[in-house]
């Protein structure tokens, strides 16, 4: 009886203190934006440099192992949203739903292209240079090659309850939501916004056509 | 070149001018920095045309030819000529420093890399920068002009056309004698730099919707990001959004009064000076549209 009660106070207390320490425990929860870039991208690398199918052109595994590990980190609706640019607002909550969902896949699908074309390249993490209250910051990795000059990409990130989320990515200054708002914007000007939604939905069946999943048909 | 060069060269030119037809006809020229577009367009269809007959077989029979190690050689012999007049750039531009750097790569590289095949200066910590005329132009504060397909060369712009002229006529592969020598240095170093983007095309081909329009825009905003060196003023997500009201309002002119104005050209917020001084800035269309609304006015 006194355990069991013993254990509910305890519990109680806990969660009392849990309650009013949320804020603090959950900021120190966060792995700081930083660190996590440069975490995932060593994991993801290393599975990738010792992943006989994935060394042999299996796409599957790749798309996999951005599902499991990349894809959490990033905000897609973010992302969807900035290359709508005002479109976005035009948008319902299900044709936001779908445009997010068909970007996401457009965007998966390009990332492990980008991992395929992985080479041994080495990774220079820059030191972050922000406030510890900023909420907004940029991550800059240089991927390093001899012979030509070093590839940045520029991970945008956000502070949100759920840890740093990716809204954007810049490779060599190329914003990668930016880069689609001109041919987003001509779409929806032509067709509308379900106009876009269904070129996206072409767009990735023609990719997966294109370069088939290896293993068996897509999911 | 004596086999059926000329058969090959006619085939070309009616391609080419199939091409200008087909483009001419599909001119929208929606995008204020692309007055060209229908031209650029029949231009790309060109490029492209070519890219897939010619450029990407030889750059893939180049790379499954030659090894790993062999084709770095080939790619580190010609960037290290390059630091030569990177370095020639990077003095123009104000930044001596990076001179340095680059005139120690070259020689270091030339030295102890064995004229140039090994790239020993990036493992010293030298590292290697992109320069050209095109963009110290845009350092002295040009701005990039409109945008222009070339046969063969691809993307550019007004500016970077006038600065790639000055490339062509400084670099050194092209001054090589003999001619037969050049030739075959031209080439390698096209076949190679084909080689080094076989993954770069095959991405674009799966990322973007028009590839036109996806190529344009990635190549503009990565010549931004090469004037300012990599630190480009940041757009921020108001600024977008009203770049992307101006686009839509572009059909439609008269009801968007507001929008008739470019942003203020961008030669005042280089890096370096204090930006936080406020400073009117006409924009960069100012006369233009002053002239235009004179015109309907009367």
């Amino acid at each position: 009886m006194i355990t069991l009660a013993g254990l509910r106070a305890a519990a109680a207390a806990a969660a009392a203190a849990g309650a009013l320490l949320a804020g603090t425990a959950a900021a120190q929860a966060i792995t700081p934006p930083d660190v996590l870039v440069k975490s995932v991208t060593l994991e993801v690398v290393e599975i990738v440099r010792h992943d006989k199918d994935i060394q042999a052109g299996d796409r599957r595994k790749v798309v996999e192992l951005i599902d499991a590990k990349v894809v959490p980190h990033f905000n897609f609706t973010a992302m969807t949203a900035s290359a709508l640019g005002t479109h976005w607002g035009k948008a319902n909550a299900q044709q936001k739903a779908r445009l997010t969902h068909e970007f996401r896949t457009l965007m998966v699908r390009t990332y492990a292209s980008s991992i395929a074309a992985y080479r041994n390249q080495r990774f220079d993490f820059r030191p972050l240079r922000a406030r510890p209250t900023d909420t907004d910051v940029t991550i800059n990795v240089r991927v390093l090659q001899p012979g030509t000059e070093a590839v940045k990409i520029d991970y945008d990130m956000e502070k949100t309850a759920r840890g740093w989320k990716v809204w954007d990515v810049r490779v060599a200054d190329i914003s990668l939501t930016a880069n689609y708002r001109t041919e987003f914007a001509n779409v929806v000007r032509e067709s509308g916004i379900d106009g876009l939604i269904r070129t996206l939905q072409a767009k990735n069946d023609k990719v997966a056509e294109r370069t088939p999943l290896a293993g068996g048909e897509r999911k | 070149m004596g086999w059926d060069g000329s058969a090959r060269l006619r085939r070309w030119l009616a391609t080419l001018l199939l091409a200008l037809a087909a483009g001419c006809a599909t001119t929208n020229g929606s995008d204020p920095r692309d007055p060209l577009e229908g031209f650029n367009r029949s231009m790309y269809a060109f490029n492209d045309a070519f890219d897939e007959a010619i450029g990407k077989p030889v750059a893939n029979a180049y790379k499954s030819t030659l090894p790993d190690p062999v084709r770095g050689w080939v790619r580190n012999f010609f960037a290290n000529l390059g630091d030569l007049f990177i370095g020639f750039n990077n003095l123009l531009q104000g930044k001596p420093a990076d001179t340095v750097n680059d005139w120690a790569r070259f020689a270091f590289n030339t030295i102890f890399g064995v004229v140039g095949i090994n790239d020993v200066a990036s493992e010293m910590g030298l590292e290697k920068h992109n320069e050209d005329f095109g963009q110290t132009f845009g350092r002295w504060g040009a701005a990039s002009g409109a945008y222009i397909v070339w046969p063969l060369l691809g993307p550019s712009t007004v500016r970077d056309s006038a600065g790639g002229l000055l490339d062509a006529y400084l670099d050194p592969v092209r001054r090589h004698e003999p001619a037969d020598a050049r030739s075959f240095a031209v080439l390698l170093r096209a076949v190679s730099q084909r080689a080094d983007l076989l993954d770069a095309s095959r991405i674009l081909e799966e990322a973007a919707l028009d590839k036109y329009i996806f190529q344009r825009d990635a190549y503009l905003q990565r010549r931004r990001g090469l004037v300012y060196d990599g630190n480009p003023p940041r757009e921020s997500p108001s600024s977008r959004a009203r770049d992307d009201a101006r686009v839509q309002a572009a059909p439609a002119a008269p009801a968007a009064s507001d929008r008739q104005f470019d942003e203020p050209a961008a030669d005042s917020t280089l890096p370096g000076r204090v930006s936080n001084l406020y400073e009117p800035r006409q924009p960069a269309n100012y006369a233009a549209v002053l002239a235009a609304s004179a015109r309907v006015g009367r």
